[in-house]
């Protein structure tokens, strides 16, 4: 008991001793992020953002009156790799919140040690499974793919149909989003007529379309990104079948329209509304972040902005504003004030989040899109 | 019908490139009895720089031939700098190196070139035709057909110039080859030079239809030498059957069964093929003359 008072007494002397000083210590904050490796795509503008608007905060005076101090480390995209950095974050570089996690994999791998320490952790990764449980520490920006299907189903329901044909890669994504649509799909008055898959790297889909034709689906729904998107839709135009083809959110970059060429006209697809900030109307919220946003980053980085930067950014923002609404970075406070999160305009949307909810978008946060003249057009 | 014509013309272009694949497996397998597999890199190759240089400008056809030279040389340096020095080395070890190149080939590509998927248009546009009910792409008549005539002019080559004689003898046996004058070691390298240009062919024929990108070639190898074994390795009309058996096995399991497990079942049906018949489906048995 004497020793802890005498070392209490050091400490409080200490504290008083440099007392203006320790108010200007720079408050530390975690990330640990995907730069390298396979998911270089997405964990890249994310350390680009962290850094740009780490720069910014400072710039303009910082948090609480002290300066933000970001220590980052490039998990590879290795699950192993972000688990030990995550204890580094917790034990040796003592930050007091982590804004990062690529990867759902990297993601899940940290959580534990994040919850352990009572560190606040914002995830930047798309997987249900970061908030769902929730996990009293735990949040994530990124909108998820069970609201892509459901915003999907949605705009199904408002054209007048009801029975879906889905078709999806077994990949990851693909797999996971297809068990999410099946999910949701009774919720939302969809009937699943068919259900195909093919593999990675497959160079042909006109046999599970056929199939497809032959269940008496009213559209075709695809999840999957990249290069198995693009022949889906071309098969499907191929084909001629005159059903209407949507597409996931994977497939929001200009390289799909490209790949896909004119049989992606009319391909419809729920995205964030960072691929269209021009588009959006004037009374928009999001739209001053989104643009702000873009501009800022590809003056400065020389590169087409990203949505995943995006996500980056959505995080940092909802940090630096809880340690300010908290008044201090104490991990529960802060914890408190981030659940607290009410009307927040970030680039991925509008974010209410409750103790309940650890990441708060809404379907508005998806926007309908429809491919017209190889360009994007914001239905709603 | 419709569906059935579908199916047929599904299974046949994609049975068409491991068609080619498996031809070019045979090709080496025949000359030297390695199994190359780096072919499916020549296949990647044709694809991906034909996609370059039309893209910096080329007219196709140009751009396919430079494509074509560039596997071809590629196929000369793979012999003449990982196979030849290492010449009676045993069969496996072979194998890694080619697998070692594979790697080394699919490495620079992506540096080279980058990692994203590429498109060509199609060559007689994208307005499918109408058979039967069914919808074929015209760049599928044009696999088919390119496929077609290169196991034709493979046929011609082998059987009726002195040089596939040449081929053909030393696949038949090395040593009385050279005893009558053969030049083995460019017999081999022809061998090389002439799967990485059918690889190549077969890459520039497909990519239309399935994209390409610097990853494709793993693939493609996997399967045509599943082909190439299914016809009995070293029997080039058997590599061809099988690529094509191949091809309607997925589309129809595809088609017919379960989209989830095609490959699965596509696989089974070879494996229960080799359990009844070891040699293949057109293969020689394997007979020790005393």
């Amino acid at each position: 008991m004497n020793r802890l008072r005498f070392v209490l007494g050091v400490a409080s002397a200490a504290l008083l001793a440099t007392g203006p000083l320790s108010a200007a210590e720079p408050i530390k904050i975690g990330s640990f992020l995907s730069v390298t490796g396979p998911a270089s795509f997405l964990g890249d503008p994310e350390k680009r953002t962290l850094e740009l608007y780490a720069e910014k905060i400072n710039a303009a005076g910082g948090v609480l009156g002290r300066k933000i101090e970001l220590v980052i480390y490039d998990d590879g995209g290795d699950a192993n790799n972000a688990r030990t950095f995550a204890t580094r974050l917790v034990e040796s570089d003592k930050v007091v919140a982590v804004v990062g996690g690529t990867t759902t994999a990297t993601t899940m791998a940290a959580i534990p040690v994040f919850e352990d320490a009572q560190i606040p952790f914002i995830s930047l990764a798309g997987g249900i499974e970061i908030v769902d449980p929730v996990k009293p520490f735990t949040f994530k920006t990124p909108h998820t793919d069970k609201m892509a299907c459901e915003k999907i189903f949605e705009d199904v329901k408002k054209r007048g149909f009801s029975k879906v044909g889905m078709i999806s890669s077994t990949a990851g994504f693909g797999a996971s989003m297809r068990n999410q649509c099946l999910k949701v799909a009774p919720e939302r008055g969809i009937q699943i007529v068919a259900d195909e898959r093919y593999a990675p790297g497959d160079t042909d889909t006109t046999p599970q379309l056929n199939k497809i034709k032959a269940s008496g689906a009213e559209v075709i729904v695809n999840a999957d990104f990249g290069q198995g998107s693009a022949i889906v839709t071309r098969n499907v135009r191929q084909l001629g079948l005159e059903l209407p083809l949507y597409q996931s959110h994977g497939v929001a970059s200009k390289s799909f329209i490209d790949l896909a060429g004119p049989a992606a006209e009319g391909v419809r697809l729920p995205a964030a509304a960072m691929l269209v900030p021009e588009q959006l109307p004037d009374s928009d919220p999001q739209k001053k972040v989104v643009l702000d946003y873009k501009i800022t980053y590809e003056s400065t980085q020389k590169q087409p902005v990203s949505t995943f930067g995006g996500h980056a950014y959505d995080g940092l923002m909802l940090l630096v504003q809880a340690i300010q609404r908290a008044g201090t970075t104490d991990g529960v406070k802060v914890r408190d004030a981030l659940q607290a999160t009410k009307g927040f305009v970030g680039t991925g949307g509008v974010v209410n989040m409750s103790a309940t909810d650890h990441m708060g978008l809404d379907l508005s946060a998806f926007r309908m899109l429809e491919i017209r003249n190889g360009t994007w057009k914001l239905l709603y | 019908m419709a569906e059935l014509v579908q199916l047929l013309f599904a299974g046949l272009t994609t049975g068409a490139v491991y068609a080619l694949v498996a031809l070019g497996f045979t090709l080496v397998f025949q000359a030297s009895e390695v199994v190359n597999f780096a072919q499916g890199e020549f296949v990647m190759l044709g694809g991906m720089v034909t996609v370059f240089a039309f893209e910096a400008g080329l007219p196709l056809p140009l751009a396919a031939a430079l494509a074509i030279a560039v596997a071809v040389a590629t196929g000369l340096l793979l012999h003449r700098l990982a196979i030849e020095p290492a010449k009676g080395a045993t069969v496996v070890t072979l194998i890694i190196v080619t697998i070692g190149a594979s790697i080394l080939i699919r490495g620079l590509a992506q540096i080279v070139f980058d990692k994203q998927f590429h498109a060509l248009p199609a060559f007689s546009g994208d307005e499918p035709l109408r058979l039967f009910g069914a919808a074929i792409l015209p760049q599928s008549l044009w696999v088919l057909a390119g496929a077609g005539a290169i196991v034709f002019g493979l046929w011609l080559f082998m059987e009726h110039t002195l040089l596939g004689k040449a081929v053909r003898a030393t696949a038949a046996n090395r040593l009385a080859a050279e005893l009558v004058g053969i030049d083995t070691r460019i017999v081999l390298a022809l061998a090389f030079a002439i799967s990485a240009a059918i690889g190549a062919v077969g890459g520039i024929l497909v990519t239309p239809i399935t994209l390409t990108s610097y990853a494709v070639g793993t693939i493609l190898a996997l399967k045509g030498f599943a082909a190439a074994m299914l016809g009995g390795i070293g029997n080039p009309v058997g590599a061809v059957l099988s690529g094509l058996v191949l091809g309607l096995l997925e589309a129809f399991a595809a088609g017919w069964i379960s989209s989830t497990y095609k490959d699965g079942v596509a696989f089974l049906v070879i494996l229960l093929v080799l359990l009844a018949m070891p040699q293949g489906l057109l293969g020689r048995r394997a007979v020790e003359r005393v």
